[in-house]
């Protein structure tokens, strides 16, 4: 497997933040993206170029705009000002469903399962796009939906068990612990064969044994399915392990890229998190 | 069975006992043991059970409310009887003529449900109550308005908005029949409805809802209901799923409706009110949202009651009112959901289904 390597330099708040080296083509470039709530610039002069088989980390403290960066990548909200290009396309007239065609897949914050449906239906209806079958084929049972119906029920053993979930396919998805849903969401955004997954703090609410595991697990998706992975989380430490890069955002503006160890010592990114020096000696 | 899966059996508990019930009736019924009354109800309770079903699509299984299933049923009814009735010199054979009436009845609700569905399932919250409320009062405006009758020359129809015109404007040739005399209603019509047409009514019903339910579309209409985000962040269209579920259910609901129109010698539009919306829609409720075999008994349950309890006179829609309401707080009680849930466990496990499909 060929790692992407990235030469990146820690930069200062102001002034021009240059781009990343990310090798070969990337899958995922915003051009000085921003949104504005009502003369509120949530998200200013975003720049961020992700690998193809990257692993990057969006990071920064409570409020700094990370999911709103999420909800623009995946179109929930409209950029007003800049550009996204996802794998060589521009995705300015794409809606969200268009966008998770293209192939950016995503979890949520909060967790959004489809909480009275199956484990197993779940990660269904990720895969069936790729599975179809019409309307009809399914009530009059046509032998495509046998086919399909089985390839799916296999393929969604094969992506829980990526967890070791497979026991609880049939459970009804509200009904799983926390840090199960988590992962099942992972598991539904993958079933979509997304060649971008975005992780909106896929760790929140998780113990640290739960977090280890997690962040394992992550490097093993990027594996084997060879695809890139943004992850956007609060808690700084979390992401030092397993991204290759990392972007730091404070009040909606990118603050320092760097690798996990150039992070670490960023002035500027500690005081962002820690507050000023001078402030913590008072 | 053990190999099944549980909503495979819960479906198959549905289509068996349809078919018992179906049986032992019609056994009844024709060695004369039932009541006149009773069994002049078995066609409607058919029909009605067809509407609880396919409305149970709708608003248990996508999660829209809908309040003008009764306008689709209006629908299908008097385009049905206008099929029904029109083709008799065409094709002798009724109970072809009452397919053939139920699948006009289908279409011709199924392209009402697209006009009405549309516009309105593209938007968020409950425009669909809104405006499903408006089709059931418009639809029956309409077809008041109709005068339609046919000659060995074809189908004549009129447009009576004026409220000036009559029979006599159709022009009718000797021997021609008028089938719909505007408020009049339909009269005069074969009564071609059966006992055991309606139970494959009821059958076919029940196999298009629950297969749909089981297949990716049904999957797709619920996980829009779980969660509309979510689902489009999977690539599901909203609009498309939700606009299935709801021409299908109109569909269903328009073939129910022919059936019913012809099983009466004559129908008036107002028959299909907000009223009658409402009753399926209390059907559907107390049967369970999203529960299929529910919708079936609580339309056969609550369709019997009032006729059961004609002797009570003046006292009939009170007692039907604390009925509702007792039902209501039995099955929302924690114990009786409990003691129903171990006797399910002990009962053949799996016959019913814990909190629907």
């Amino acid at each position: 497997m060929s790692q992407q390597k990235t030469r990146m330099v820690p930069v200062p708040s102001q002034g021009i933040i240059p781009e990343r080296d990310v090798g070969s083509e990337p899958i995922l470039e915003c051009r000085r993206l921003g949104i504005e709530f009502g003369g509120l610039k949530a998200v200013d002069d975003f720049n961020l170029t992700v690998g193809k088989t990257e692993i990057a980390g969006l990071i920064g403290p409570n409020g700094a705009g990370k999911t709103t960066i999420t909800n623009l990548l995946t179109k929930v909200y409209q950029p007003t000002h800049g550009t996204i290009l996802f794998d060589g396309k521009e995705t300015s007239s794409m809606n969200t469903v268009q966008v998770n065609r293209a192939g950016i897949a995503r979890t949520f914050q909060n967790i959004r399962l489809f909480s009275s449906l199956s484990v197993e239906e779940n990660v269904k209806i990720g895969l069936q796009g790729h599975m179809p079958y019409s309307t009809l084929t399914g009530i009059l049972r046509l032998p495509r939906y046998w086919k399909n119906e089985k390839r799916m029920h296999e393929r969604a053993l094969e992506l829980l068990s990526i967890f070791d979930m497979q026991d609880l396919a049939d459970h009804v998805a509200g009904s799983l612990p926390y840090g199960a849903q988590r992962r099942l969401e992972i598991v539904r955004a993958l079933a979509t064969s997304p060649k971008l997954l975005l992780l909106d703090e896929p760790a929140a609410g998780m113990n640290p044994s739960e977090t280890a595991e997690l962040m394992a697990n992550i490097r093993k998706i990027r594996d084997t399915f060879q695809i890139a992975v943004l992850l956007i989380e609060h808690d700084m430490k979390l992401v030092m392990g397993i991204c290759e890069g990392i972007a730091v955002l404070n009040y909606g503006r990118l603050i320092a890229k760097g690798t996990p160890e150039e992070i670490q010592k960023n002035p500027v990114v500690i005081e962002a998190y820690l507050g000023k020096q001078k402030e913590a000696d008072a | 069975m053990k190999g099944l899966k549980k909503t495979t059996k819960v479906d198959f508990a549905t289509y068996i006992g349809v078919t018992i019930a179906f049986i032992v009736m019609y056994i009844l019924q024709s060695g004369k043991h039932l009541s006149n009354s009773l069994s002049g109800q078995l066609v409607p309770i058919c029909c009605f059970i067809a509407m609880a079903v396919s409305l149970n699509l709708v608003v248990g299984i996508s999660g829209e409310l809908s309040l003008g299933h009764a306008g689709f049923m209006s629908v299908g009814a008097f385009s049905g009887v206008v099929a029904g009735m029109s083709l008799s010199n065409v094709i002798p054979s009724v109970p072809v003529r009452l397919a053939i009436a139920l699948i006009v009845g289908a279409l011709f609700a199924a392209v009402a449900g697209i006009i009405v569905g549309v516009p309105v399932l593209r938007l968020r919250g409950d425009y669909l109550a809104i405006v499903t409320l408006a089709f059931g009062q418009i639809i029956k405006d309409l077809i008041n308005c109709l005068i339609v009758g046919y000659d060995s020359r074809g189908l004549h129809i009129i447009f009576n908005v004026s409220g000036l015109k009559s029979v006599t404007d159709l022009h009718l040739e000797e021997g021609g029949k008028a089938i719909i005399k505007g408020a009049q209603g339909a009269v005069g019509v074969t009564k071609m409805a059966s006992f055991p047409a309606g139970y494959i009514l009821v059958m076919i019903t029940l196999i298009v809802v629950l297969n749909m339910v089981r297949s990716s579309t049904g999957r797709s209409i619920m996980a829009i209901r779980d969660n509309r985000i979510a689902a489009e962040s999977v690539g599901l269209n909203i609009t498309k799923y939700k606009l299935i579920a709801f021409v299908t259910s109109a569909a269903l609901a328009g073939a129910a409706g022919a059936l019913y129109g012809l099983n009466y010698g004559s129908l008036v539009s107002s028959r299909f009110d907000f009223n009658t919306s409402i009753l399926i829609l209390v059907y559907v409720v107390l049967g369970g949202l999203g529960n299929i075999w529910g919708s079936v008994i609580g339309a056969t349950v609550l369709y019997i009651l009032p006729e059961m309890l004609r002797s009570f006179s003046n006292y009939r829609m009170l007692i039907y009112a604390v009925v509702l309401i007792l039902v209501m707080l039995l099955t929302n009680n924690e114990q009786f959901k409990r003691w129903r849930g171990s006797m399910a466990e002990k009962l053949g496990r799996g016959k019913r289904a814990e909190g629907g499909v």
